[in-house]
């Protein structure tokens, strides 16, 4: 029978580093694409025939 | 090429990847691009601004992992790299390509859609440029990997410029130009007093290839090459009084550093107190670490006092007028 393999706290604690890391950039990303359609549609949202 | 050296033997942290960006190489090409979008003297959304310069680093960070993938085999025969991410274990070769290649297509593609595709082209051709024409041809062929990879280098300003743009009128390339032409005296100073470990690697560097005589020839008529260039933005309508004399002046030190390290025997014989500094050279080597940190403060000096006259709207010389 395989017993699972363990991994050490030093393993988990850097891959729970990681994964926050990347869901931060993540969500940076986003709301940085966001901002910029905000920016680049403005100026044309005034603009528009009402 | 990289994967025999790559069996992590600690878990990789975040700050590991991070390091895999370069972040000092980094804020230096942050500052050059950021030059290029002041002096293109158009106004710009800050935040639109600040975006271009995100993406332009990212992508310098994306190449630089690109690079450090590559590069890992050479990387770990070389006191000064060894140390890196990929070659020490911590991070596998793999997964260094799969950030390189992630970084380059976000920050392309955003650099296009918030900015323009002239920028964001440029940026790709800077990457594609580093990672595969300087690190993957050039770098392990040729005596003049670093002349020609300079370009990629020195496209930083000439892509800040066109983020605000649109466009790359010949002021933007003269920035480029002076980057291109600093390059060769600031590596091969630094090369003549690490060409040891150059060679242990295999990199064909200039005083590996030619000697240390040929290199500091080469450097001094770099030198002298260059100074035109720097001092050039006060006679073309980019730089003003202040960048006259801080060129100028910085400009002669430059030549003068120059000429000593070429009377001098820096290179001649190897350096075993090299070991981690840069700047912990014995007497011989000194004429050669002297230019190597001058041309760092100098380039600093001409992109800052650019900025500065731009960022307080002191009015360029009217020369041409």
């Amino acid at each position: 029978m395989n017993q699972p393999v363990r991994e050490d706290d030093t393993f988990a604690r850097a891959r729970r580093g990681r994964n926050i890391a990347i869901a931060v950039g993540l969500v940076l990303f986003v709301a940085l694409v966001y901002v910029v359609t905000v920016i680049k549609m403005g100026a044309n949202v005034l603009d528009r025939a009402l | 090429m990289s994967e025999a050296l790559s069996s992590p033997k600690a878990p990789a942290r975040w700050q590991d990847f991070f390091q895999l960006l370069k972040p000092r190489v980094m804020s230096l090409v942050v500052f050059t691009a950021l030059t290029g979008l002041v002096c293109a003297g158009r106004p710009i959304n800050p935040v639109l601004g600040a975006v271009a310069i995100l993406c332009i680093a990212v992508g310098a960070g994306a190449s630089a992992s690109l690079n450090m993938w590559y590069d890992a085999d050479i990387d770990a025969k070389m006191r000064r790299t060894r140390g890196r991410p990929v070659p020490s274990g911590k991070v596998q070769g793999a997964d260094a390509v799969a950030l390189g290649v992630v970084l380059s297509l976000f920050s392309v593609m955003l650099m296009g859609m918030a900015l323009n595709w002239l920028a964001a082209g440029l940026l790709a051709f800077t990457i594609f440029f580093y990672a595969v024409v300087y690190t993957m041809w050039l770098k392990r062929s040729t005596a003049q990997n670093i002349v020609i990879g300079g370009l990629a280098g020195a496209l930083p300003p000439v892509i800040g410029w066109a983020a605000v743009t649109g466009t790359v009128p010949p002021n933007a390339w003269l920035l480029c130009a002076i980057i291109f032409m600093w390059t060769p005296p600031h590596f091969w100073a630094l090369s003549l007093y690490t060409s040891e470990d150059y060679e242990k690697a295999g990199v064909p560097m200039m005083p590996v290839v030619k000697g240390p005589a040929s290199t500091r020839r080469q450097i001094l008529i770099y030198s002298v090459l260059l100074i035109p260039f720097c001092v050039a933005p006060a006679f073309t309508g980019l730089g003003g009084l202040a960048y006259l004399i801080v060129s100028g002046l910085g400009g002669a030190v430059f030549l003068l550093l120059a000429w000593r390290l070429f009377r001098s025997q820096a290179g001649d014989a190897a350096d075993p107190r090299n070991t981690d500094g840069l700047y912990d050279v014995r007497a011989g080597a000194r004429d050669a670490r002297n230019l190597f940190a001058f041309s760092i403060l100098y380039l600093t000096l001409l992109f800052a006092t650019l900025l500065v006259e731009h960022l307080m709207g002191l009015t360029p010389l009217e020369w041409m007028s």
